[in-house]
């Protein structure tokens, strides 16, 4: 009698469907992934429960940090170089094409329009080692309304949507500072606006 | 791992045959490698966008318009002070009216319990919210956030009187 042998079946399986998903997937992700931005300055943001969470495009940001400086940063890749085209002629600066691009790739600063120029001259590795001093605001010198001003209007001329205000502020920041931001806001009738949180379970409220 | 070649049959004697290849090629590390993109990939994503909280002011009143009146049985006044303090009274501070100061604190048993009272007691209640300078901007977010926590509609944010500082620093809480 000879032995019966078992079927030996390889122990090999076709991967290939596995392996179509799995590429369809991460081709998926890495063209919607958009990456963190890099912050010019560490904002650590305080906590809520609310979860509504921030538009990707279309927003102005402006930062806070717990030095009372105060960032400046638009999210929206057409209005960039046509936002810094109209700061650079209402405060009489002109910027190059090199400076343009610069720009479009810079997510926030913070110095006076005057120095933006030399800060755009510089590349992105120096540029953090600068301490940047913040964008003037105060009743002086608000640059700050005229960034968030021209932005709205670039925004709403290049790709007609409206502009979302968001605050980041640190934890650590002082209260007239951030009243003093959103008093500059109400001043030009701007009434809706977003403070940027971190996510915190909600707690339940026994009535 | 996952494959074995084959030994191709390369039988005694007979003629010489080209060495069959198996056609199969090992993709186990390039599954290794798509997974651990697709996964870091999903994890950047999902945690990519930041919560925000959405205030909204008061529109500011044109110079004509009359003053909007609140009464003051229906303010609750929540003051926010320096270190982390919160305090609150009933009422508005007035030249005659010295309302009693309280402490209170962040935490679910301190403000939230207060202002589910003040509901409960008076669904009509206003919160006016009068952070100090002192006060840090946290503070005044977890005021705001446990505003939409307790679900009040009515809440305002106004600047700190001189009176209310005084009131701080008499009650020596």
């Amino acid at each position: 009698m000879p032995k019966v042998k078992p079927h030996r079946t390889s122990p090999s399986l076709d991967m290939t469907p596995m392996v179509d998903l799995a590429f369809l997937l991460v081709t998926f992700f890495m063209l919607t992934t958009k990456f963190a931005p890099e912050e010019v300055v560490v904002v650590d943001t305080p906590s809520s429960t609310s979860e509504f969470k921030l538009p990707e495009s279309n927003v102005i940001r402006i930062l806070i940090d717990k030095d009372k400086r105060v960032f400046f940063g638009l999210e929206s890749d057409k209005a960039k170089p046509l936002l810094l085209d109209r700061m650079g002629a209402k405060y009489g600066v002109t910027f190059s094409e090199k400076q343009k691009r610069a720009f479009g790739g810079l997510n926030s600063f913070g110095v006076p329009v005057q120095q933006l120029g030399s800060l755009l001259n510089m590349g992105s590795e120096q540029r953090k080692e600068v301490k940047q001093p913040g964008i003037p605001a105060d009743s002086l010198n608000n640059q700050l309304i005229d960034w968030v001003m021209e932005a709205r209007k670039a925004n709403q001329e290049a790709i007609g949507k409206p502009t979302y205000i968001a605050i980041k502020g640190d934890g650590n920041a002082d209260v007239p500072t951030v009243k003093k931001v959103i008093k500059f806001l109400q001043e030009k009738n701007i009434n809706r606006f977003n403070l940027i949180t971190d996510l915190e379970n909600k707690p339940t409220v026994s009535k | 791992m996952a494959e074995i070649q084959q030994q191709a049959d390369s039988g005694k004697g007979g003629k010489k045959r080209a060495k069959k290849m198996s056609t199969k090629i090992d993709m186990t590390p390039m599954v290794d490698l798509a997974f651990l993109l697709l996964t870091f990939f999903m994890l950047t994503t999902t945690f990519n966008k930041p919560n925000v909280m959405q205030i909204t002011m008061p529109v500011k009143p044109k110079p004509g318009d009359p003053p909007q009146e609140l009464k003051a049985s229906d303010a609750l006044t929540v003051l926010i002070g320096e270190n982390n303090k919160i305090y609150y009274y009933d009422g508005l501070l007035s030249d005659k009216d010295k309302p009693e100061l309280k402490l209170s604190s962040y935490d679910a048993n301190g403000i939230r319990k207060v202002l589910l009272d003040h509901q409960r007691q008076n669904p009509k209640t206003v919160v006016l919210i009068k952070p100090d300078d002192k006060s840090n901007y946290k503070n005044m977010v977890d005021i705001l956030d446990e505003m939409n926590i307790t679900d009040q509609k009515k809440y305002a944010l106004v600047e700190i009187s001189k009176a209310d500082t005084e009131l701080i620093k008499s009650s020596g809480l």
